[in-house]
Protein backbone atom coordinates (compact mmCIF):
# COMPACT_ATOMS: atom_id res chain seq x y z
CA UNK A 1 0.00 0.00 0.00
CA UNK A 2 3.01 2.67 0.77
CA UNK A 3 5.00 1.63 -2.19
CA UNK A 4 1.87 2.19 -4.12
CA UNK A 5 0.85 5.71 -2.49
CA UNK A 6 5.12 6.42 -3.11
CA UNK A 7 4.27 5.62 -6.71
CA UNK A 8 1.34 7.81 -7.05
CA UNK A 9 3.26 10.75 -5.62
CA UNK A 10 5.99 10.58 -8.44
CA UNK A 11 3.73 9.59 -11.03
CA UNK A 12 2.49 13.17 -9.52
CA UNK A 13 5.53 14.80 -9.59
CA UNK A 14 6.73 13.65 -13.37
CA UNK A 15 2.99 15.26 -14.03
CA UNK A 16 3.95 18.80 -12.21
CA UNK A 17 7.06 18.63 -14.52
CA UNK A 18 4.94 18.24 -17.44
CA UNK A 19 2.70 20.70 -16.40
CA UNK A 20 5.28 23.58 -15.88
CA UNK A 21 6.34 22.60 -19.41
CA UNK A 22 3.26 22.71 -20.74
CA UNK A 23 3.15 26.32 -19.14
CA UNK A 24 6.06 27.20 -20.74
CA UNK A 25 5.12 26.25 -24.08
CA UNK A 26 1.85 28.01 -23.26
CA UNK A 27 3.04 31.23 -22.35
CA UNK A 28 6.50 31.75 -24.28
CA UNK A 29 5.30 32.73 -27.85
CA UNK A 30 2.98 35.14 -25.87
CA UNK A 31 5.98 36.62 -24.05
CA UNK A 32 8.14 37.29 -26.98
CA UNK A 33 5.87 40.05 -28.29
CA UNK A 34 6.99 41.98 -25.18
CA UNK A 35 10.40 40.74 -24.74
CA UNK A 36 11.15 42.35 -28.57
CA UNK A 37 8.77 44.82 -28.08
CA UNK A 38 12.09 46.88 -25.65
CA UNK A 39 14.29 45.30 -28.51
CA UNK A 40 16.22 48.06 -30.48
CA UNK A 41 15.61 46.42 -33.75
CA UNK A 42 13.69 45.85 -36.73
CA UNK A 43 13.76 42.43 -36.61
CA UNK A 44 12.40 39.95 -33.98
CA UNK A 45 15.54 38.00 -33.73
CA UNK A 46 18.68 36.71 -31.96
CA UNK A 47 20.79 38.32 -30.16
CA UNK A 48 18.47 40.85 -28.60
CA UNK A 49 20.34 44.46 -29.72
CA UNK A 50 19.70 46.44 -26.19
CA UNK A 51 16.79 48.23 -24.57
CA UNK A 52 14.69 50.76 -26.36
CA UNK A 53 11.41 52.69 -25.69
CA UNK A 54 11.00 53.65 -28.79
CA UNK A 55 8.60 51.41 -30.12
CA UNK A 56 6.69 53.24 -27.96
CA UNK A 57 6.79 56.10 -28.53
CA UNK A 58 6.05 55.67 -31.95
CA UNK A 59 2.41 54.23 -30.27
CA UNK A 60 2.27 58.33 -29.55
CA UNK A 61 -0.12 60.82 -31.48
CA UNK A 62 -0.87 58.21 -34.57
CA UNK A 63 -4.85 59.53 -35.32
CA UNK A 64 -5.40 56.21 -36.70
CA UNK A 65 -4.23 54.19 -34.02
CA UNK A 66 -6.13 56.43 -31.37
CA UNK A 67 -9.03 56.04 -33.67
CA UNK A 68 -9.01 52.77 -33.57
CA UNK A 69 -8.63 52.33 -30.02
CA UNK A 70 -12.10 54.74 -29.38
CA UNK A 71 -13.59 52.66 -32.24
CA UNK A 72 -12.51 49.46 -30.10
CA UNK A 73 -13.06 50.85 -26.52
CA UNK A 74 -16.90 52.38 -27.73
CA UNK A 75 -17.49 48.95 -29.51
CA UNK A 76 -16.39 46.61 -26.66
CA UNK A 77 -18.24 48.23 -23.93
CA UNK A 78 -21.83 48.42 -26.13
CA UNK A 79 -21.11 44.48 -27.37
CA UNK A 80 -20.60 43.72 -23.74
CA UNK A 81 -23.68 45.74 -22.32
CA UNK A 82 -25.76 43.84 -25.11
CA UNK A 83 -24.23 40.17 -24.50
CA UNK A 84 -24.40 40.78 -20.37
CA UNK A 85 -27.92 41.86 -20.23
CA UNK A 86 -28.54 39.18 -22.67
CA UNK A 87 -26.99 36.06 -20.51
CA UNK A 88 -28.66 37.55 -17.43
CA UNK A 89 -32.33 37.42 -18.82
CA UNK A 90 -31.39 34.39 -21.39
CA UNK A 91 -29.89 32.21 -18.29
CA UNK A 92 -32.31 33.29 -15.19
CA UNK A 93 -35.25 32.51 -17.93
CA UNK A 94 -33.85 29.29 -18.77
CA UNK A 95 -33.91 28.32 -15.10
CA UNK A 96 -37.10 29.88 -13.93
CA UNK A 97 -38.71 30.27 -16.60
CA UNK A 98 -39.83 27.04 -17.04
CA UNK A 99 -41.45 27.63 -20.65
CA UNK A 100 -39.32 25.48 -23.93
CA UNK A 101 -38.88 29.07 -25.21
CA UNK A 102 -36.98 29.93 -22.53
CA UNK A 103 -35.07 26.46 -22.89
CA UNK A 104 -34.90 26.96 -27.02
CA UNK A 105 -33.42 30.73 -26.46
CA UNK A 106 -31.39 29.24 -24.22
CA UNK A 107 -30.00 26.26 -26.02
CA UNK A 108 -29.43 29.07 -29.40
CA UNK A 109 -27.84 31.70 -27.42
CA UNK A 110 -25.16 28.60 -26.77
CA UNK A 111 -25.05 27.66 -30.57
CA UNK A 112 -22.22 29.96 -31.79
CA UNK A 113 -19.84 27.70 -30.11
CA UNK A 114 -20.44 25.24 -32.84
CA UNK A 115 -20.36 27.39 -35.78
CA UNK A 116 -16.88 28.61 -37.29
CA UNK A 117 -16.41 32.40 -36.80
CA UNK A 118 -15.87 32.53 -40.45
CA UNK A 119 -19.17 31.72 -40.94
CA UNK A 120 -20.66 33.96 -37.99
CA UNK A 121 -18.93 36.76 -40.03
CA UNK A 122 -20.38 35.77 -43.45
CA UNK A 123 -24.31 35.21 -42.22
CA UNK A 124 -23.85 38.74 -40.44
CA UNK A 125 -22.86 40.59 -43.50
CA UNK A 126 -25.36 39.13 -45.25
CA UNK A 127 -28.31 40.35 -42.78
CA UNK A 128 -26.71 43.39 -42.39
CA UNK A 129 -26.69 44.74 -45.97
CA UNK A 130 -30.13 43.14 -46.37
CA UNK A 131 -31.56 45.60 -43.62
CA UNK A 132 -29.67 48.10 -45.00
CA UNK A 133 -27.25 48.64 -42.75
CA UNK A 134 -24.44 47.50 -44.40
CA UNK A 135 -20.99 47.16 -42.51
CA UNK A 136 -20.28 49.67 -39.88
CA UNK A 137 -20.26 49.83 -35.80
CA UNK A 138 -23.70 49.02 -35.18
CA UNK A 139 -23.09 45.67 -37.74
CA UNK A 140 -19.77 45.15 -34.96
CA UNK A 141 -21.56 45.48 -32.32
CA UNK A 142 -24.35 43.15 -33.56
CA UNK A 143 -21.83 40.65 -34.10
CA UNK A 144 -19.58 41.24 -30.52
CA UNK A 145 -22.73 40.46 -28.86
CA UNK A 146 -23.14 37.13 -31.15
CA UNK A 147 -19.51 36.34 -30.06
CA UNK A 148 -19.42 36.92 -26.46
CA UNK A 149 -23.16 35.93 -25.60
CA UNK A 150 -22.44 31.89 -25.16
CA UNK A 151 -19.41 33.47 -22.67
CA UNK A 152 -22.21 35.26 -20.27
CA UNK A 153 -25.17 32.92 -20.76
CA UNK A 154 -22.41 30.22 -19.08
CA UNK A 155 -21.01 32.81 -16.59
CA UNK A 156 -24.67 33.88 -15.60
CA UNK A 157 -26.28 30.60 -15.67
CA UNK A 158 -23.38 28.52 -13.48
CA UNK A 159 -24.06 31.56 -10.93
CA UNK A 160 -27.47 31.78 -10.71
CA UNK A 161 -27.67 27.89 -10.43
CA UNK A 162 -25.27 28.65 -7.20
CA UNK A 163 -27.65 30.38 -5.69
CA UNK A 164 -29.99 28.29 -3.19
CA UNK A 165 -33.18 27.77 -4.67
CA UNK A 166 -34.84 28.35 -1.20
CA UNK A 167 -33.95 32.22 -1.46
CA UNK A 168 -35.96 33.14 -4.27
CA UNK A 169 -38.67 30.93 -3.16
CA UNK A 170 -38.58 33.02 -0.18
CA UNK A 171 -38.74 35.74 -1.84
CA UNK A 172 -41.73 35.09 -3.88
CA UNK A 173 -43.43 33.35 -0.61
CA UNK A 174 -43.31 36.73 1.28
CA UNK A 175 -45.12 38.30 -1.64
CA UNK A 176 -42.54 39.51 -3.74
CA UNK A 177 -43.42 40.24 -7.62
CA UNK A 178 -41.12 38.52 -10.17
CA UNK A 179 -39.56 41.64 -11.08
CA UNK A 180 -38.93 42.54 -7.40
CA UNK A 181 -37.49 38.97 -6.81
CA UNK A 182 -34.99 39.55 -9.70
CA UNK A 183 -34.24 42.85 -8.99
CA UNK A 184 -34.13 43.06 -5.25
CA UNK A 185 -32.36 39.38 -4.61
CA UNK A 186 -31.21 37.70 -7.36
CA UNK A 187 -29.33 40.34 -9.24
CA UNK A 188 -27.82 41.50 -5.87
CA UNK A 189 -26.55 37.91 -5.36
CA UNK A 190 -24.99 37.79 -8.41
CA UNK A 191 -23.50 40.96 -8.49
CA UNK A 192 -19.98 40.14 -9.23
CA UNK A 193 -20.84 37.56 -11.63
CA UNK A 194 -22.74 39.89 -13.68
CA UNK A 195 -19.36 42.39 -13.48
CA UNK A 196 -17.41 39.10 -14.63
CA UNK A 197 -19.32 38.45 -17.18
CA UNK A 198 -19.26 41.92 -18.57
CA UNK A 199 -15.55 42.18 -18.71
CA UNK A 200 -15.05 38.78 -20.14
CA UNK A 201 -17.55 39.83 -23.26
CA UNK A 202 -15.62 43.12 -23.11
CA UNK A 203 -12.14 40.97 -23.26
CA UNK A 204 -13.93 39.13 -26.54
CA UNK A 205 -15.03 41.98 -28.21
CA UNK A 206 -11.42 44.24 -27.90
CA UNK A 207 -9.46 41.64 -28.81
CA UNK A 208 -11.75 40.15 -31.67
CA UNK A 209 -10.88 39.66 -35.70
CA UNK A 210 -12.32 36.58 -37.13
CA UNK A 211 -15.93 38.11 -37.23
CA UNK A 212 -14.81 41.83 -37.17
CA UNK A 213 -13.20 41.20 -40.81
CA UNK A 214 -16.16 40.85 -42.53
CA UNK A 215 -18.29 43.91 -40.54
CA UNK A 216 -16.29 46.59 -40.27
CA UNK A 217 -16.70 49.79 -42.89
CA UNK A 218 -14.48 52.26 -42.68
CA UNK A 219 -13.69 52.54 -38.89
CA UNK A 220 -11.17 49.69 -38.32
CA UNK A 221 -10.69 48.72 -34.47
CA UNK A 222 -7.75 47.62 -32.64
CA UNK A 223 -7.11 44.12 -34.18
CA UNK A 224 -8.64 45.16 -37.90
CA UNK A 225 -5.71 48.27 -37.32
CA UNK A 226 -3.10 45.57 -36.04
CA UNK A 227 -3.49 43.29 -38.82
CA UNK A 228 -3.43 46.04 -41.79
CA UNK A 229 -0.05 47.23 -40.35
CA UNK A 230 1.35 43.27 -40.08
CA UNK A 231 2.10 43.61 -43.99
CA UNK A 232 4.77 46.48 -43.30
CA UNK A 233 7.73 44.36 -42.01
CA UNK A 234 9.13 48.04 -41.09
CA UNK A 235 6.23 48.51 -38.33
CA UNK A 236 6.46 45.27 -36.77
CA UNK A 237 8.13 46.69 -33.74
CA UNK A 238 5.77 49.53 -33.25
CA UNK A 239 2.85 46.41 -33.36
CA UNK A 240 5.06 44.75 -30.58
CA UNK A 241 4.56 47.40 -28.74
CA UNK A 242 0.97 47.70 -29.00
CA UNK A 243 0.71 44.28 -28.74
CA UNK A 244 2.11 44.34 -25.23
CA UNK A 245 0.11 47.01 -23.81
CA UNK A 246 -3.19 45.39 -24.96
CA UNK A 247 -1.88 42.16 -23.50
CA UNK A 248 -0.86 43.70 -20.17
CA UNK A 249 -4.06 44.79 -20.51
CA UNK A 250 -6.20 41.60 -21.45
CA UNK A 251 -4.50 39.75 -18.47
CA UNK A 252 -5.44 42.40 -15.67
CA UNK A 253 -9.14 42.31 -17.16
CA UNK A 254 -8.98 38.78 -17.26
CA UNK A 255 -7.57 38.17 -13.81
CA UNK A 256 -10.29 40.84 -12.13
CA UNK A 257 -13.19 38.71 -14.04
CA UNK A 258 -11.63 35.34 -12.58
CA UNK A 259 -11.36 36.67 -9.17
CA UNK A 260 -14.84 38.21 -9.36
CA UNK A 261 -16.43 35.48 -10.83
CA UNK A 262 -15.38 33.35 -7.74
CA UNK A 263 -16.72 36.12 -5.21
CA UNK A 264 -19.32 35.92 -3.06
CA UNK A 265 -19.81 32.20 -4.42
CA UNK A 266 -18.55 30.44 -0.73
CA UNK A 267 -20.99 32.97 1.11
CA UNK A 268 -23.83 32.42 -0.82
CA UNK A 269 -23.22 28.64 0.10
CA UNK A 270 -22.15 28.88 3.13
CA UNK A 271 -25.39 31.47 4.53
CA UNK A 272 -28.51 29.78 2.76
CA UNK A 273 -30.75 32.03 4.56
CA UNK B 1 -50.28 23.08 7.53
CA UNK B 2 -49.21 20.92 4.90
CA UNK B 3 -52.37 21.17 2.80
CA UNK B 4 -52.21 25.10 3.42
CA UNK B 5 -48.66 24.85 1.16
CA UNK B 6 -50.38 22.57 -1.25
CA UNK B 7 -53.05 24.67 -2.08
CA UNK B 8 -50.84 27.45 -2.97
CA UNK B 9 -50.02 27.96 -6.52
CA UNK B 10 -45.65 27.08 -6.82
CA UNK B 11 -43.91 30.03 -7.37
CA UNK B 12 -43.07 28.71 -10.87
CA UNK B 13 -46.59 28.82 -12.03
CA UNK B 14 -47.17 32.69 -11.29
CA UNK B 15 -44.48 34.34 -13.39
CA UNK B 16 -46.17 37.29 -14.84
CA UNK B 17 -46.89 37.34 -18.30
CA UNK B 18 -45.22 40.78 -18.71
CA UNK B 19 -42.10 39.76 -17.10
CA UNK B 20 -41.80 36.46 -18.97
CA UNK B 21 -42.11 38.86 -22.30
CA UNK B 22 -39.86 41.37 -20.89
CA UNK B 23 -37.13 38.64 -20.03
CA UNK B 24 -37.56 36.85 -23.02
CA UNK B 25 -37.38 39.77 -25.40
CA UNK B 26 -33.88 40.87 -25.52
CA UNK B 27 -32.34 36.88 -25.97
CA UNK B 28 -35.15 36.27 -28.38
CA UNK B 29 -34.55 39.01 -30.61
CA UNK B 30 -30.45 38.48 -30.72
CA UNK B 31 -31.20 34.26 -30.96
CA UNK B 32 -33.88 34.60 -33.79
CA UNK B 33 -33.03 37.51 -35.59
CA UNK B 34 -29.10 37.59 -35.53
CA UNK B 35 -28.30 33.76 -35.15
CA UNK B 36 -31.28 31.65 -36.22
CA UNK B 37 -33.30 34.58 -39.45
CA UNK B 38 -28.87 34.99 -40.30
CA UNK B 39 -28.39 31.17 -40.66
CA UNK B 40 -31.59 30.89 -42.70
CA UNK B 41 -30.51 33.46 -44.85
CA UNK B 42 -26.87 31.67 -45.33
CA UNK B 43 -28.66 28.86 -46.12
CA UNK B 44 -31.17 30.69 -48.71
CA UNK B 45 -28.01 32.51 -50.32
CA UNK B 46 -26.65 28.93 -51.13
CA UNK B 47 -29.04 27.81 -53.58
CA UNK B 48 -29.37 31.07 -55.25
CA UNK B 49 -27.10 31.88 -58.08
CA UNK B 50 -24.67 34.83 -58.28
CA UNK B 51 -25.80 37.97 -60.55
CA UNK B 52 -24.73 40.88 -58.85
CA UNK B 53 -26.84 41.17 -56.73
CA UNK B 54 -27.15 40.90 -52.65
CA UNK B 55 -29.31 37.89 -52.67
CA UNK B 56 -28.63 36.57 -55.98
CA UNK B 57 -31.46 34.96 -58.34
CA UNK B 58 -33.24 31.92 -59.11
CA UNK B 59 -33.19 28.76 -57.28
CA UNK B 60 -30.00 26.28 -58.28
CA UNK B 61 -27.78 23.57 -56.94
CA UNK B 62 -25.44 24.48 -59.27
CA UNK B 63 -23.09 26.01 -56.20
CA UNK B 64 -23.55 22.27 -55.18
CA UNK B 65 -22.68 20.44 -57.78
CA UNK B 66 -19.29 22.56 -58.38
CA UNK B 67 -18.43 22.03 -54.74
CA UNK B 68 -19.02 18.64 -55.15
CA UNK B 69 -17.23 17.81 -58.62
CA UNK B 70 -14.13 20.74 -58.64
CA UNK B 71 -11.20 19.00 -57.31
CA UNK B 72 -9.61 21.55 -55.74
CA UNK B 73 -12.75 22.10 -53.05
CA UNK B 74 -12.10 17.93 -52.30
CA UNK B 75 -8.08 18.95 -51.97
CA UNK B 76 -9.25 21.76 -49.33
CA UNK B 77 -11.56 20.81 -47.37
CA UNK B 78 -9.86 17.33 -47.27
CA UNK B 79 -7.05 19.01 -46.03
CA UNK B 80 -9.15 21.70 -43.35
CA UNK B 81 -10.51 17.76 -42.10
CA UNK B 82 -6.29 16.31 -42.23
CA UNK B 83 -5.10 19.89 -40.32
CA UNK B 84 -8.28 20.24 -37.84
CA UNK B 85 -8.00 16.75 -36.84
CA UNK B 86 -4.37 16.77 -36.42
CA UNK B 87 -4.84 19.89 -34.05
CA UNK B 88 -7.63 18.72 -32.22
CA UNK B 89 -5.51 15.34 -31.26
CA UNK B 90 -2.53 17.04 -30.49
CA UNK B 91 -4.58 19.61 -28.32
CA UNK B 92 -6.75 16.55 -26.63
CA UNK B 93 -3.71 14.26 -26.08
CA UNK B 94 -1.50 17.07 -24.96
CA UNK B 95 -4.58 18.70 -22.83
CA UNK B 96 -5.16 15.38 -21.32
CA UNK B 97 -2.35 14.95 -18.25
CA UNK B 98 -2.90 18.94 -17.69
CA UNK B 99 -6.11 18.25 -16.96
CA UNK B 100 -5.15 14.67 -14.57
CA UNK B 101 -3.09 16.77 -12.66
CA UNK B 102 -5.74 19.39 -11.86
CA UNK B 103 -8.00 17.08 -10.88
CA UNK B 104 -6.21 14.86 -8.96
CA UNK B 105 -2.35 15.94 -7.69
CA UNK B 106 -2.68 19.79 -8.36
CA UNK B 107 -3.66 19.95 -4.72
CA UNK B 108 -3.51 24.03 -3.36
CA UNK B 109 -2.03 25.14 -6.42
CA UNK B 110 -5.42 24.29 -8.05
CA UNK B 111 -7.10 27.48 -8.55
CA UNK B 112 -4.09 29.23 -9.50
CA UNK B 113 -3.18 26.63 -12.40
CA UNK B 114 -6.59 26.65 -13.30
CA UNK B 115 -6.44 30.20 -13.74
CA UNK B 116 -2.78 29.80 -15.44
CA UNK B 117 -3.89 27.83 -18.53
CA UNK B 118 -7.12 29.68 -18.97
CA UNK B 119 -6.05 32.99 -19.38
CA UNK B 120 -4.48 33.04 -22.52
CA UNK B 121 -7.75 32.14 -23.98
CA UNK B 122 -9.04 35.79 -23.04
CA UNK B 123 -6.15 37.41 -24.89
CA UNK B 124 -5.87 37.94 -28.57
CA UNK B 125 -6.24 35.73 -30.91
CA UNK B 126 -3.98 37.57 -33.12
CA UNK B 127 -1.45 38.26 -31.39
CA UNK B 128 -1.03 34.78 -30.43
CA UNK B 129 -0.93 33.72 -34.30
CA UNK B 130 1.47 37.23 -35.06
CA UNK B 131 3.81 35.43 -31.78
CA UNK B 132 4.24 32.13 -34.27
CA UNK B 133 4.99 34.69 -37.10
CA UNK B 134 8.25 35.92 -35.19
CA UNK B 135 8.83 32.60 -33.81
CA UNK B 136 8.84 30.43 -37.36
CA UNK B 137 10.22 33.31 -39.91
CA UNK B 138 13.58 32.77 -42.34
CA UNK B 139 15.09 35.80 -40.27
CA UNK B 140 13.10 35.33 -36.75
CA UNK B 141 13.13 33.80 -33.40
CA UNK B 142 14.20 30.13 -33.86
CA UNK B 143 16.83 30.75 -36.71
CA UNK B 144 18.31 33.09 -35.04
CA UNK B 145 18.51 31.43 -32.12
CA UNK B 146 19.42 27.99 -33.52
CA UNK B 147 22.37 29.80 -36.02
CA UNK B 148 23.46 31.64 -32.54
CA UNK B 149 23.84 28.32 -30.37
CA UNK B 150 25.76 27.05 -33.58
CA UNK B 151 23.00 24.30 -34.27
CA UNK B 152 22.81 25.39 -37.62
CA UNK B 153 25.04 28.18 -40.21
CA UNK B 154 22.10 29.05 -42.70
CA UNK B 155 18.14 30.00 -41.76
CA UNK B 156 16.23 27.73 -42.94
CA UNK B 157 12.74 28.21 -44.97
CA UNK B 158 11.28 25.24 -44.16
CA UNK B 159 9.32 26.87 -40.80
CA UNK B 160 7.04 29.39 -42.43
CA UNK B 161 4.76 29.16 -44.73
CA UNK B 162 4.21 25.45 -44.00
CA UNK B 163 0.72 23.30 -43.06
CA UNK B 164 3.43 21.74 -40.07
CA UNK B 165 3.35 25.76 -39.01
CA UNK B 166 -0.56 25.90 -39.52
CA UNK B 167 -0.89 22.79 -37.23
CA UNK B 168 1.87 23.95 -34.51
CA UNK B 169 -0.14 27.89 -34.18
CA UNK B 170 -3.58 26.34 -34.47
CA UNK B 171 -2.73 23.91 -31.19
CA UNK B 172 -1.40 26.69 -29.25
CA UNK B 173 -4.04 29.19 -29.96
CA UNK B 174 -6.77 26.34 -28.99
CA UNK B 175 -4.85 24.62 -26.15
CA UNK B 176 -6.67 26.24 -23.64
CA UNK B 177 -9.94 24.94 -25.12
CA UNK B 178 -9.45 21.51 -24.46
CA UNK B 179 -8.51 21.44 -20.73
CA UNK B 180 -11.11 22.62 -18.60
CA UNK B 181 -13.83 19.93 -20.37
CA UNK B 182 -11.58 17.19 -19.54
CA UNK B 183 -10.68 18.54 -16.14
CA UNK B 184 -14.71 18.68 -15.29
CA UNK B 185 -15.11 15.51 -16.71
CA UNK B 186 -12.10 13.83 -13.90
CA UNK B 187 -12.89 16.01 -11.44
CA UNK B 188 -16.61 14.78 -11.25
CA UNK B 189 -15.91 11.47 -11.36
CA UNK B 190 -16.57 10.19 -7.45
CA UNK B 191 -13.90 9.04 -5.71
CA UNK B 192 -15.43 5.87 -4.34
CA UNK B 193 -14.92 4.67 -7.52
CA UNK B 194 -11.83 4.96 -7.67
CA UNK B 195 -11.20 3.67 -4.49
CA UNK B 196 -13.53 0.39 -5.65
CA UNK B 197 -11.24 -0.14 -8.22
CA UNK B 198 -8.02 0.23 -5.99
CA UNK B 199 -9.64 -2.09 -3.13
CA UNK B 200 -10.88 -4.50 -5.60
CA UNK B 201 -7.10 -4.75 -6.65
CA UNK B 202 -6.58 -2.68 -9.50
CA UNK B 203 -3.24 -2.12 -10.49
CA UNK B 204 -2.92 2.36 -10.85
CA UNK B 205 -2.54 2.14 -14.72
CA UNK B 206 -5.80 -0.80 -14.54
CA UNK B 207 -7.85 1.16 -13.04
CA UNK B 208 -6.81 4.35 -15.19
CA UNK B 209 -7.73 2.25 -17.98
CA UNK B 210 -10.72 0.95 -16.99
CA UNK B 211 -12.15 3.66 -14.58
CA UNK B 212 -10.95 7.13 -15.09
CA UNK B 213 -10.32 6.83 -19.01
CA UNK B 214 -13.58 5.89 -19.96
CA UNK B 215 -15.37 8.24 -17.45
CA UNK B 216 -13.37 11.16 -18.99
CA UNK B 217 -14.58 10.70 -22.38
CA UNK B 218 -17.21 13.06 -22.17
CA UNK B 219 -15.51 15.60 -21.38
CA UNK B 220 -12.74 14.44 -23.78
CA UNK B 221 -15.25 14.39 -26.72
CA UNK B 222 -16.70 17.94 -25.45
CA UNK B 223 -12.60 19.18 -25.56
CA UNK B 224 -12.67 17.62 -29.15
CA UNK B 225 -15.17 19.36 -30.27
CA UNK B 226 -14.49 23.01 -28.66
CA UNK B 227 -10.93 22.88 -31.01
CA UNK B 228 -12.13 21.25 -33.80
CA UNK B 229 -15.08 23.89 -34.86
CA UNK B 230 -13.13 26.64 -34.92
CA UNK B 231 -10.17 25.53 -36.24
CA UNK B 232 -11.66 24.02 -39.54
CA UNK B 233 -13.02 26.90 -40.02
CA UNK B 234 -9.83 29.38 -39.50
CA UNK B 235 -8.68 31.70 -42.15
CA UNK B 236 -6.13 33.81 -40.32
CA UNK B 237 -3.51 31.12 -39.10
CA UNK B 238 -3.04 30.13 -42.88
CA UNK B 239 -2.73 33.54 -43.95
CA UNK B 240 -0.33 34.18 -41.01
CA UNK B 241 1.95 31.85 -41.48
CA UNK B 242 0.75 28.83 -43.85
CA UNK B 243 1.11 29.85 -47.14
CA UNK B 244 -0.73 29.24 -50.09
CA UNK B 245 0.21 25.50 -49.49
CA UNK B 246 -2.09 25.64 -46.84
CA UNK B 247 -5.03 26.98 -47.79
CA UNK B 248 -8.26 26.23 -45.39
CA UNK B 249 -11.66 25.66 -46.28
CA UNK B 250 -12.32 28.92 -44.15
CA UNK B 251 -9.87 30.86 -46.36
CA UNK B 252 -12.32 29.84 -49.58
CA UNK B 253 -14.91 31.23 -47.97
CA UNK B 254 -13.92 34.63 -46.73
CA UNK B 255 -12.25 35.08 -50.45
CA UNK B 256 -16.11 34.37 -52.07
CA UNK B 257 -17.07 37.45 -49.86
CA UNK B 258 -13.72 39.59 -50.40
CA UNK B 259 -11.70 39.64 -54.00
CA UNK B 260 -13.77 36.61 -55.52
CA UNK B 261 -17.05 38.16 -54.81
CA UNK B 262 -19.48 34.89 -55.40
CA UNK B 263 -21.51 35.78 -52.33
CA UNK B 264 -24.13 32.22 -53.17
CA UNK B 265 -20.71 30.19 -53.86
CA UNK B 266 -19.45 30.90 -50.47
CA UNK B 267 -22.90 30.61 -49.02
CA UNK B 268 -22.99 27.15 -50.46
CA UNK B 269 -19.26 26.21 -49.21
CA UNK B 270 -20.41 27.50 -45.68
CA UNK B 271 -23.48 25.15 -45.97
CA UNK B 272 -20.97 22.08 -46.35
CA UNK B 273 -18.33 23.07 -43.51
CA UNK B 274 -21.86 23.54 -40.99
CA UNK B 275 -22.60 19.88 -42.85
CA UNK B 276 -19.71 18.73 -41.88
CA UNK B 277 -19.58 19.83 -38.51
CA UNK B 278 -22.96 18.54 -37.81
CA UNK B 279 -21.34 15.08 -38.59
CA UNK B 280 -18.70 15.55 -36.34
CA UNK B 281 -21.17 16.82 -33.77
CA UNK B 282 -23.27 13.93 -34.19
CA UNK B 283 -19.94 11.09 -34.25
CA UNK B 284 -19.02 12.67 -31.12
CA UNK B 285 -23.21 12.47 -29.61
CA UNK B 286 -23.17 8.76 -30.54
CA UNK B 287 -20.13 7.99 -28.89
CA UNK B 288 -20.78 9.73 -25.91
CA UNK B 289 -23.84 8.09 -25.31
CA UNK B 290 -21.37 4.38 -25.78
CA UNK B 291 -19.68 5.57 -23.25
CA UNK B 292 -22.75 6.75 -20.82
CA UNK B 293 -22.68 10.81 -20.43
CA UNK B 294 -22.91 11.85 -17.21
CA UNK B 295 -23.71 15.36 -18.68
Amino acid sequence: MKTARARANAGGRWLGVYVLAYLVFLYLPILLIPLFSFNDSIQAAFPLQGFTLSWYETLYGNPALSGALANSLVIGVIAASGATLCGITVSYMDLYGRSPLAATISAVARLPILIPGVIVGISLLILVNLIGLGPSRVAIVLGHILVALPTTVVVMRSRFAAIPKTIREAALDLGASDWTTFRRVMLPLSAPAVLSAFMLAFLTSFDEFIVVFFLAGTQPTLPLYIWSQLRFPRSLPTVMALGTVILTVSFIIAALAEILRHRGLGAARRNPA
Amino acid sequence: MSTIVAARPSPESRISPVFRFAMLLPGGLVTFSLILFALGLVLFLAFRSNDGSLLGAGLTVANFVTVATDPLYWTVTLRSLVIAGLVTLATVVTAYPVAYYLAFHAGRRRNLLLFLVTLPFWTSYLLRVFAWKIVLAYNGVLNSAFIESGLWSQPTLAFLNTPAAVVVTLAHAYAPFAILPIYVALDTIPKSLLEAASDLGARPFTSFRRVVLPNSMPGVLAAALVVFVPTVGDYVTPAMVGGPASTMIGTLIQSQFGKANDWPFGAALSVCVMLVILCVVLLARGADRRFGSRT
